[in-house]
C-alpha cells in the first residue's frame, strides 16, 4: 500500500469518489465528491481545503543557511525578509532546472524549502563544509493548503491573527484552536490562499477545526482534479509535466533553463549561484525556448468540429500531454497542459514555444483531435497568468 | 541413413540455447543443420528436470537474464512457446532481524530505502539514471562481432572507429563514470554512491555471480551495468522467469529450430572433431558413428572444444597456450529444494509479495567478501552469498499444487575444493546451505521434501561445464570482447578452417543471452 498523509483518517472517509492518485509516493485525493466541479468552483468563489502533505519539505537551519541557500537558489536569498516566502528554481551546473518550490525564511538562520521531487541528497551534498544542517521534514510535518476568496473570512475565523498583516508571500506563526501552526500566505491556484503548516500530529485536530470554523463560508475539501485546473488557469509550472527535472532527463534535450520555463523573473544574473554562467552566457545569447499561454479561439473550435457536424467538445479536466503546436505549418512547440478554464471561458493550454514564435499575440495552431482526425485549432500567445485576480494579492 | 550422414551443412556440438540459437538461424538461412546433444534432452544449462515426481526444477540457470530482443523476434520464439514472467521484487533479510526490498514500484521501493537510508533513495534514481546511460552506450557491443584491435583488415579498423566514435560521444561524465566501472570493484563504486549495507551488498553480488573473485576485487564494477542492460528492455521484458523453467525456453528455441528445418539428437555425445587436410569435416560420435558435414560449430566450453574434442597439433601452439590458461575456475553451486510449504522470514514472517521476487541473502560487503575468503584457500563458504527463487509462487506448474520448489543459487563453492569434491562434501555443502538460510528462515528445514544439490564437479561431469564454470569462462574484462575465448579468434571462426564456434565462452559470455549463437551463424553465412 502507498502511504496516506496524516490527514488520511479523515480524507480518507470524504472521498466518496474513491478516485486516488499518486504523489510523491503517498495517496492523493483525486476529488471526493464524485466529479470535480463543485470542488474547482471552491477554490474560485469560496474556499477550498486541498491536503498539500506531500510536497518534500526541507528544514535548513544555520549560520551558513542564508549564504548556502543562496548559492542553491537563483533568486537572491539575501533579501528573503525573516517571515518573507520567495519562489524560485534551482539549477545544475549547467543551468537547468532541478527542481521549483517556495522558500521560507522562518529566522535569521532557518529556512523551509519545498519542492515537488526528492532533493535531499543534492541539498546534503551542497552543505558540505558549510555552517548547515538539512533536515528532511517531509514526514513530519503536514500541510493544508486553504484556497479561495473566503479563506482569509475562515482564518479569521479560527485564528487571533491580524490578516490584514500578513501580505502576499508573507508567513505568520499563529494557532488554530490550542494547535501551534505557520500560516503562509501562498499557494498553488492563483487565488486568495493561505498555506498552513503543522506538526504530524496535530494535523487530525487541524483538519477538523478548519472544517467546522469554515463551515459558514462554503469550506469544500478539494482534489487534484480541481487544482489542476486551478494551476493552470495561474499559468503555475508543474514539475514532471510541464517540464522534465534534470535528475530525469534521460537526454539533454529534455532538460530546461530557468528562462525556457518563463522563470527569467526568478534569475538574479548579479549573484553567484549553481548554473550562473551558462545562465549568464544563454541571458545574453537569448534562449531558444519560451513558456507562455495560449488561448483557443472559439470560433476555429466551432470550425474544426463542425466540419463533423458536432458542437465544440471541452476537455472536463486539465490534460497533461505532449500536443504539437503549429505555426507558418510547420511545428515550433508542444504544449504541455491545457483545460477548459470554467472562470474565464476559455480553452487554454500551457506550451513550450520556440522564441520566434513566442510573441504575444503570435498566431499558433494547436492539434486537437476530432472524430478521431488530427486536427488543427487556431489560438494565440499570451503571457502567463491567464487568470489573475487582484485579491490574490490585496 | 548414410546420405543423411553426409549432406549436412553444419553439424552442430552441444544443444545448449546457444547452439539450438545457432541452428535455428542457419536453418532459417536454408542451411541443412544437425544439433548434437549429449545429455537426454536439449538445453544444455538451460534445462528443466522433473527431479523429484512432480516438482520440476531449473536445475542450473534459474532466471532469464538478457535473451536477445532480435532473436525473440527473428525465432517468433512467443509463437514456439516463450513466455517470460516477471521477477519484480529483491528481498535482502538481514542478521539483525530487518530487512531490505526493493520492489517493482518505484514509490515503494523510495519508502524501502528511506528506512534505510534517505540519501540512498535519492542517490539509487541518480544511480539507476547514470547506468541506464551506461547500459545503453555499451548495450550495442552485445550485438556485435568483436573487431581486433591489432588487425589492419578494413572491416576489423572500420569497427574500431565506430566504436571509438561512439564512446567519445559519450560525453565527459559518462566517459569517466564508464572508465571507473571498467576499473574499479564493485565494493568500492558502489561506496562512491551509498551507504546502506543490505543495498550495497545486494547489488555488488550481482557483479561476481559465476566469477571467482569477491565485491572487493578489481574489475567486478563492470558487471554491475549487465543489470541494466535489462532495463532497457524493460517493457520487451527480456529478463524474468521463464514459465516452466529455462528449460523452456531451450525447448521454444529447438521448435523454433525445427520448423525451419534443423534436425536435434540428444543422447549424442561427440568424441571429437575430425580434421581431414587442415580442414574439419565431421565430427565422431562416442558410438563410432561418423557425421560430416560442411562446417562444424562447437557450442560447448572453449576448454572442452580445443582440449577435449581436437588433437593439439591440429591448432597452433599459440592458441592452445592461450587457452589453457583461459581461466574458467568454477565459484558456484545450486541447491534446488521441494517444499511442502513455504519458508517463512523471522523478520518477515509468513506469505507475502517478497517471496515472489528474489530473495538475496547478502546482507554485508564484509559476509560477502568472508564467503570468498573461504573459497580463495578452498573451502567452499561456511556462510555463502545465495541468490534464491522460489518459482512455484510465480510458475505454479513447477510444484504439485500447494507445494513449492525453491531454487538457491550458492556461491562460493570452488570446483577445486580441498581434497576434492565427493558425496560426503556434496551433502555437507548442502547443509551448509541450509543452516545458513535456517538463520533467516527457521523453519526452511522442517519442510525440505527432496532436496539436490549441485557442485561443480556435477556440472563438469554431468552438464559438461568445466571446472562447474556456469559462463563457460570466467566473465572478467581480461577475457571480454576481443579476447574472448583468445585474441583474435573472438569472430567466431578457429584457428581450424571448417571450425567455428558460439556459446558462453565467445562473446558477449555468459547468461541466458543468445548473442552468440546468432552472431556466429551471420558470420558463418558471410564465409
Amino acid at each position: 500500500m502507498l502511504k496516506g498523509t496524516p490527514f488520511h483518517p479523515r480524507t480518507s472517509r470524504l472521498c466518496q469518489a474513491q478516485n486516488w492518485r499518486r504523489w510523491a509516493g503517498f495517496l492523493a485525493a483525486s476529488s471526493y465528491e464524485l466529479t470535480h466541479e463543485r470542488e474547482y468552483h471552491a477554490i474560485r468563489s469560496s474556499a477550498a481545503l486541498i491536503d498539500v502533505s506531500p510536497l518534500y519539505k526541507y528544514l535548513i537551519r544555520g549560520s551558513d543557511a542564508e549564504r548556502y541557500l543562496n548559492r542553491l537558489l537563483t533568486r537572491n536569498v539575501e533579501k528573503c525578509a525573516i517571515h518573507q516566502v520567495i519562489y524560485g528554481p534551482w539549477c545544475d551546473e549547467a543551468g537547468k532546472v532541478i527542481d521549483d518550490g517556495t522558500l521560507q525564511r522562518l529566522g535569521e538562520d532557518s529556512f523551509r524549502l519545498t519542492s515537488g521531487e526528492s532533493n535531499l541528497r543534492w541539498l546534503l551534498d551542497n552543505a558540505n563544509g558549510l555552517r548547515v544542517t538539512v533536515e528532511d521534514d517531509s514526514y513530519s510535518t503536514a500541510a493544508l493548503a486553504l484556497q479561495g476568496p473566503s479563506s482569509r473570512d475562515i482564518l479569521a475565523a479560527v485564528t487571533d491573527l491580524n490578516l490584514d498583516e500578513l501580505k502576499f508571500f508573507r508567513l505568520a506563526f499563529s494557532r488554530i484552536g490550542g494547535v501551534p501552526v505557520t500560516i503562509s500566505r501562498t499557494g498553488y491556484t492563483g487565488d486568495l490562499g493561505y498555506e498552513i503548516w503543522v506538526q504530524a500530529p496535530h494535523a487530525l485536530q487541524l483538519w477538523d477545526l478548519l472544517l467546522e470554523g469554515g463551515r459558514p463560508y462554503g469550506i469544500t475539501p478539494t482534489g487534484l482534479l480541481a487544482l489542476d485546473i486551478a494551476r493552470v488557469e495561474a499559468g503555475l509550472l508543474l514539475i514532471g509535466v510541464d517540464y522534465v527535472p534534470t535528475t530525469r532527463a534521460i537526454v539533454e534535450s529534455r532538460k530546461s533553463s530557468p528562462f525556457e520555463l518563463g522563470l527569467g523573473w526568478t534569475v538574479r544574473l548579479e549573484k553567484n549561484f549553481i548554473g550562473r554562467e551558462y545562465l549568464l552566457e544563454e541571458w545574453r545569447r537569448g534562449s531558444t525556448w519560451a513558456f507562455k499561454g495560449i488561448e483557443i479561439d472559439w470560433l476555429s473550435l466551432e470550425q474544426v468540429y463542425g466540419e463533423y457536424g458536432l458542437p465544440p467538445q471541452l476537455p472536463s479536466t486539465a490534460w497533461r500531454m505532449s500536443v504539437p503546436v503549429y505555426a507558418q505549418g510547420r511545428q515550433v512547440g508542444y504544449a504541455t497542459s491545457g483545460c477548459w478554464s470554467p472562470t474565464l471561458k476559455k480553452y487554454v493550454a500551457l506550451a513550450h514555444l520556440r522564441t520566434p514564435f513566442a510573441k504575444q499575440d503570435s498566431r499558433v495552431e494547436m492539434e486537437i483531435t476530432v472524430e478521431h482526425q488530427r486536427k488543427r485549432a487556431q489560438g494565440r500567445v499570451v503571457e502567463l497568468p491567464f487568470f489573475d485576480p487582484e485579491r490574490k494579492r490585496t | 541413413m548414410m546420405a543423411a550422414r553426409t549432406g549436412y551443412d553444419v553439424v552442430i556440438i552441444g544443444g545448449g540455447h546457444n547452439g539450438l540459437v545457432n541452428a535455428a538461424y542457419l536453418a532459417k538461412a536454408g542451411r541443412r543443420v544437425l544439433v548434437l546433444e549429449r545429455r537426454d534432452r536439449v538445453g544444455g544449462s538451460a534445462v528443466t528436470e522433473e527431479v523429484f515426481p512432480g516438482f520440476k526444477f531449473s536445475v542450473l540457470s534459474y532466471v532469464v537474464s538478457l535473451l536477445r530482443p532480435e532473436i525473440i523476434r527473428d525465432l517468433e520464439l512467443p509463437k514456439h512457446g516463450l513466455e517470460i514472467l516477471p521477477l519484480e521484487s529483491t528481498f535482502t533479510p538481514t542478521p539483525d532481524g530487518d530487512y531490505l526490498v526493493r520492489w517493482a514500484d518505484h514509490d515503494l521501493t523510495r519508502r524501502e530505502l528511506y528506512r534505510h537510508s534517505p540519501r540512498d533513495a535519492d542517490a539509487y534514481d541518480d544511480f539507476g539514471k547514470l547506468m541506464y546511460h551506461l547500459a545503453f552506450a555499451v548495450k550495442p557491443i552485445l550485438g556485435i562481432v568483436p573487431p581486433d584491435p591489432t588487425s589492419r583488415s578494413p572491416r576489423d579498423m572500420l569497427a574500431f572507429l565506430r566504436l571509438g566514435k561512439h564512446f567519445r560521444d559519450l560525453g565527459g561524465e559518462q566517459m569517466h563514470a564508464l572508465y571507473k566501472l571498467m576499473t574499479m570493484s564493485s565494493a568500492d563504486y558502489l561506496d562512491e554512491w551509498f551507504e546502506c549495507e543490505p543495498l550495497k551488498a545486494t547489488m555488488s553480488a550481482s557483479g561476481i555471480i559465476g566469477t571467482f573473485l569477491g565485491p572487493r576485487s578489481p574489475g567486478t564494477a563492470y558487471v554491475l551495468l549487465h543489470h541494466y542492460m535489462g532495463e532497457i528492455d524493460g517493457a520487451f521484458r527480456a529478463w524474468g522467469f521463464a514459465k516452466g523453467g529455462t528449460g523452456a525456453i531451450s525447448e521454444a528455441i529447438a521448435s523454433a529450430a525445427r520448423r525451419h528445418g534443423a534436425e536435434i539428437r540428444t543422447q549424442a555425445p561427440v568424441m571429437r572433431v575430425i580434421v581431414k587436410h587442415g580442414r574439419a569435416t565431421g565430427v565422431a560420435l562416442e558410438s563410432g558413428e561418423e557425421i560430416y558435414a560442411r562446417k562444424v560449430v562447437s557450442a560447448v566450453d572453449p576448454k572442452v572444444t580445443f582440449l577435449g574434442l581436437l588433437e593439439p597439433q591440429e591448432l597452433p601452439e599459440d592458441f592452445l597456450h592461450a587457452i589453457r590458461r583461459y581461466k574458467i575456475r568454477g565459484s558456484s553451486g545450486k541447491v534446488n529444494l521441494a517444499l511442502d510449504e513455504l519458508p517463512s522470514f523471522t523478520c518477515k514472517p509468513g506469505f507475502g509479495p517478497h517471496l515472489r521476487g528474489a530473495i538475496s541473502i547478502s546482507p554485508n560487503i564484509n559476509y560477502l567478501e568472508r564467503a570468498y575468503d573461504d573459497a580463495k584457500y578452498g573451502d567452499f563458504s561456511r556462510q555463502p552469498y545465495m541468490d534464491i527463487v522460489i518459482p512455484s509462487l510465480i510458475d505454479p506448474g513447477m510444484a504439485p499444487p500447494g507445494k513449492h520448489v525453491m531454487s538457491i543459487f550458492v556461491q562460493y563453492a570452488p570446483f577445486a575444493l580441498k581434497g576434492g569434491w565427493n558425496a560426503e562434501k556434496r551433502e555437507a555443502f548442502g547443509d551448509t546451505v541450509l543452516d545458513t538460510l535456517a538463520q533467516f528462515a527457521p523453519n526452511i528445514k522442517n519442510i525440505v521434501l527432496h532436496r539436490q544439490v549441485v557442485t561443480p564437479w556435477e556440472m563438469q561431469e554431468e552438464y559438461g561445464l568445466t571446472e562447474g564454470n556456469i559462463f563457460h569462462g570466467e566473465l572478467a574484462l581480461h577475457q571480454l570482447f576481443f579476447l574472448r575465448p583468445a585474441a583474435p579468434w573472438s569472430d567466431y571462426r578457429t584457428p581450424l578452417k571448417g571450425l567455428y564456434q558460439c556459446g558462453s565462452g565467445t562473446h558477449p559470455g555468459g547468461g541466458i543471452c543468445g548473442a552468440s549463437g546468432r552472431l556466429a551463424a551471420l558470420t558463418m553465412l558471410k564465409d
